[in-house]
């Protein structure tokens, strides 16, 4: 098999032990890059190059093991644009904390940087300044979003394993379109220092992977206090792979009513039964919950996510870096360089979140919104106070057609109807493929824990994929 | 119809921290342009603000000294507005929940002690600094991040004396704290004013206008003045006034319209997601309380009680933290007693030297043993308080010692009675019309004759002995 389809930890056992060099892994990539890239184009600004020279420290425990990353993640000297217009040829001058760990453990960063909507607003990966990412199992539908291009980038074994961010769903979304395994920490679990915000108090980085114990071993190194970033929780960060191989015998899973409606697509319903039938089998004990305040969640969510993203993108002015329009005059500068610099939808959000922030109707939005959020949140503390966790579909659909939805923002804000309330909460939740439709198209189960509690997602997800052959099964390019 | 003036202050402190704001970036304005910057204070794409415990402590004892209550809970906002010098083109600020509030000021004007209310006191960042040169404009972020202290008075002042009064009392407990240069010229104290006027009697406030562009303490004294008069005329004339801003022109000492209400800006604050609420607890605010400096109102009482100063002299002496020092060391070395001495010499000679030098009294170039010398010539009658006074000023000019002094310019007392009689027995003969007098009762001829005595020994015979001399001479004879 080539080198570039096996796993994270397969390579690195063979990396330890010296079976292979991290120049073959790297060719491997490579050649199957310019063989796929041109139909998936899950890496922004692909130009057929050739393997660029990387001298990676090739210590413990990476021992250079490459690893792709999301664009709007901070890599210093490596172009950084979250897929717009506005952050043209933007090189930082940093890398962020999550990339500082990573070379610290020897890990090698991709030089080419994952494709995702543009300053992650979308669930498709189509609104990236770059065009569409196709997803590897059907080329003509979205690879989910916004980190669609590290998700399609792993599932199609263009990438060993990839950071994305989730700030709505945008980790776990795609994982499920493309087949893959995606966490979205805790919040404050990862520094998000170098992460260029969306919405930073729900933005997330974290592991899209080939399956759990590749999760486990990414969100470990990931994962711990950064004094940089003052959001982030100064909690010991525990050797996840200890959770992996355990039993599930007597684990309350809660299942909330609220997630299984009316107009779900049947075939999510149906394969999601099974998956939980298929943990009930394993031991695990199954409860109807409730979470009262779930259909608030998508209104709540898009009333802070565009409030914060209005001020966290604000920056971007053609002042100090990136795109800048030519003009006579500073305001006429500031207007033409983000008119021109910024797509539909980061306008659309812009626009939105200036509103409800807006003298007059701060209190009847915003102010509103943060006390629904709160409310949300207490519904999943009052679920967790007699579960371990709780498990639901990661989207209400499969991967749809390109095109399909990007004249409807409304229609395409649903899809993450089921990822949006674990950012709102702040707790940990993984999607891991858990079967596919008749068409082929894969689907994920999404698992939810109490805020730190990974430990019970990998044990779960862990379960599940030892007893599976989902993950397994690969996308034909 | 007679008005009421009404005026309030907002003063914006620069703190001297060791390093900026929200970063480690050291402060140090000498700097070349944009050489003190980083990341977070230049707000890259992906940085996050970390707040300053030092900034946070300074604030503390500020919001202290003006009695304020400090709040438990507090948290920054986000000013949000576009301007080239502010990098993220949001401000970090405090909008409602202000570290402290309702505090206040007692100031001595025109004889009187007023009370004067402090709305509140919050911490936020400084901008940077647009330097505008041969057509073109250019930003130094330096001056970006660094803490500023905002104090906002009640409209408790009721005229441009007292506005003075007040920044005037402000100053000087700030630099008794140290925890700001307070020079309104270099920018590290600015302050706007709101001035409003009402007929006298009533209750509610008239029409503000906000006066920017003050340079100096004298600067807003003289804007408030000229807009008491511009206001009370166009009430006078029963003209509409609207609120409005309006910048003084020093040059030629008017202000001048820069905006209406209509345009005033909508800031969109909201709570800085970057930043977690934080809790000043009830052990922090008491360990800085027990830190605190004496202030000038109890250097004042203290003064007054310790060394029986009076309440005029004892104000002159706390104007400033280091007169005070440098007055208090003096006091404290000098030998006898009673003070009253050391003290008037600071009072009188000391201060007047320093006024004519255009210096502060620390500042003379004098040590306080020296002053101790020279003032023990007066009182063992060495010298005449006339000729110690000489002396003093040439002390300073020349910075030689008092006994050089005395020597060089043969100032020593003459109490040889056998030279000053025969001086008294020429004076005698000389002044026939005055012995007569003195004879007949008129105590006044008595200081005459002294008087000649004291010319004709150009000042150094001793007044006293002569005195003695001449009225038992004519009383004898």
């Amino acid at each position: 098999m080539e080198l570039n389809r096996l796993t994270a930890h397969e390579l690195l056992n063979k990396l330890k032990n010296k079976q292979v060099a991290f120049e073959a892994i790297l060719d491997a990539l490579y050649a199957h890059i310019q063989k796929v890239e041109p139909k998936v184009k899950a890496y922004a600004r692909f130009k057929s190059e050739s393997k660029p020279a990387l001298n990676p420290q090739l210590n413990a425990p990476m021992f250079g093991l490459p690893i792709t990353i999301k664009d709007n993640i901070c890599t210093e000297g490596l172009n950084t644009e979250c897929c717009s217009k506005i952050l043209s040829n933007f090189r930082p001058p940093y890398d962020a904390t999550v990339i500082n760990k990573l070379k610290t453990a020897g890990s090698s960063i991709f030089p080419l940087k994952a494709n995702m909507d543009e300053f992650a607003f979308g669930s498709s990966t189509e609104n990236s300044y770059f065009g569409p990412t196709h997803n590897p199992w059907n080329l003509e539908c979205v690879p989910g979003g916004s980190s669609g291009g590290s998700a399609a980038a792993v599932a199609g074994d263009e990438a060993i394993w990839a950071l994305g961010s989730d700030t709505g769903g945008s980790i776990r979304q795609p994982a499920s379109f493309c087949g893959v395994v995606g966490l979205k920490p805790t919040y404050g679990r990862v520094s998000r220092f170098g992460l260029i915000a969306f919405a930073s108090s729900l933005d997330q980085i974290g592991p899209i992977t080939k399956d759990v114990e590749d999760a486990a071993i990414l969100t470990r190194i990931i994962s711990g206090y950064d004094p940089k970033d003052s959001t982030s929780v100064n909690q010991g960060v525990p050797d996840y792979t200890n959770s992996l191989g355990k039993d599930i015998k007597g684990i309350k899973i809660g299942i909330p009513k609220e997630y299984f409606v009316e107009g779900m697509d049947v075939e999510v319903k149906s394969i999601i039964e099974e998956a939980i039938n298929k943990l009930k089998s394993l031991g695990a004990i199954s409860n109807q919950v409730t979470l009262p305040h779930t259909q608030y969640a998508v209104p709540v969510y898009y009333i802070i996510a565009t409030a914060e993203a209005s001020s966290n993108l604000a920056r971007f002015d053609g002042v100090q870096y990136g795109y800048r329009a030519k003009s006579d005059s500073l305001i006429e500068m500031y207007k033409k360089t983000r008119a021109e610099g910024f797509g539909e939808e980061a306008k659309r959000r812009i626009i939105l979140g200036t509103f409800v922030l807006s003298h007059g109707y701060y209190d009847a939005y915003y102010l509103r919104a943060l006390k629904v959020r709160t409310l949300i949140k207490n519904d999943f503390d009052a679920v967790f106070k007699d579960f371990d966790c709780i498990v639901a579909p990661t989207s209400p659909t499969p991967a749809f057609k390109i095109g399909e939805r990007t004249a409807d923002p409304l229609k395409m804000y649903l899809s993450d109807i089921y990822t949006i309330s674990v950012n709102l909460a702040g707790i940990p939740a993984i999607s891991i493929p858990c079967g596919f439709t008749k068409n082929g198209l894969p689907i994920g189960l999404q698992i939810m824990a109490k805020p730190f509690n990974e430990e019970m997602l990998f044990r779960l997800a862990h379960a599940f994929e030892q007893n599976t052959e989902w993950h397994k099964i690969k996308p034909r390019l | 119809m007679k008005y009421q003036t009404v005026i309030g202050l907002e003063v914006h402190l620069q703190l001297k921290t060791k390093t900026k704001a929200f970063c480690s970036c050291a402060i140090d304005f000498g700097k070349t342009p944009n050489s003190g910057v980083c990341p977070v204070c230049l707000g890259f794409p992906g940085s996050l603000p970390v707040y300053n415990k030092e900034a946070l402590s300074s604030a503390i004892k500020v919001a202290l000294a003006f009695l304020c209550q400090i709040q438990e809970h507090t948290k920054f906002d986000r000013k949000n507005y576009f301007y080239p010098d502010l990098p993220k083109n949001y401000q970090i600020s405090q909008f409602d929940l202000p570290l402290s509030r309702n505090g206040y000021l007692n100031i001595l004007s025109e004889n009187k002690t007023k009370r004067i209310g402090i709305t509140r006191i919050h911490l936020e960042e400084d901008a940077g600094k647009l330097i505008h040169e041969s057509g073109a404009s250019l930003v130094d972020f330096n001056r970006a991040g660094v803490p500023l202290l905002e104090i906002v008075s009640e409209p408790d002042l009721n005229s441009p004396q007292e506005a003075f009064d007040y920044l005037t009392s402000l100053k000087n407990i700030i630099e008794y704290l140290d925890v700001s240069d307070c020079d309104m010229e270099k920018g590290s104290l600015r302050c706007d004013a709101n001035i409003s006027l009402r007929p006298e009697g009533a209750k509610e406030l008239g029409v503000k206008t906000e006066l920017k562009n003050m340079n100096s303490f004298k600067g807003v004294k003289d804007a408030l003045t000229f807009e008491v008069t511009r206001q009370a005329e166009l009430l006078e004339s029963a003209q509409v006034m609207t609120q409005e801003t309006r910048l003084w022109d020093a040059d030629n000492g008017v202000t001048v319209s820069m905006r209406s209400k209509e345009g005033a800006k909508d800031y969109r604050y909201f709570p800085d997601p970057d930043l977690t609420v934080f809790i000043i607890d009830q052990a922090r605010i008491l360990q800085i309380k027990s830190q605190l400096p004496e202030l000038p109102q109890e250097k004042m009482r203290r003064f007054m009680r310790d060394y029986g100063l009076s309440e005029y002299d004892a104000k002159i002496l706390v104007n400033s933290k280091k007169d005070a020092q440098f007055a208090e060391e003096c006091i404290q070395s000098y030998p006898e007693k009673d003070k009253k001495n050391m003290v008037n010499w600071l009072i009188g000679p000391l201060l007047s030297e320093a006024n004519s030098r255009k210096v502060s009294l620390h500042e003379l170039n004098i040590n306080k043993d020296e002053i101790i010398r020279l003032i023990g010539f007066v009182e063992n009658q060495s010298i005449s308080h006339l000729s110690a006074k000489i002396a003093l000023t040439q002390m300073l000019d020349s910075q030689k010692s008092a006994a050089i002094i005395i020597k060089e310019n043969n100032m020593l007392q003459i109490s040889d009675t056998i030279e000053l009689e025969q001086i008294i027995y020429g004076v005698i003969q000389e002044n026939e019309k005055s012995v007569s007098s003195f004879k007949a009762g008129k105590t006044n001829a008595l200081m005459f004759l002294v008087g000649q005595v004291m010319k004709k020994s150009s000042g150094k015979a001793n007044p006293k002995v002569v005195g003695e001399l001449i009225k038992r001479r004519l009383t004898d004879a």
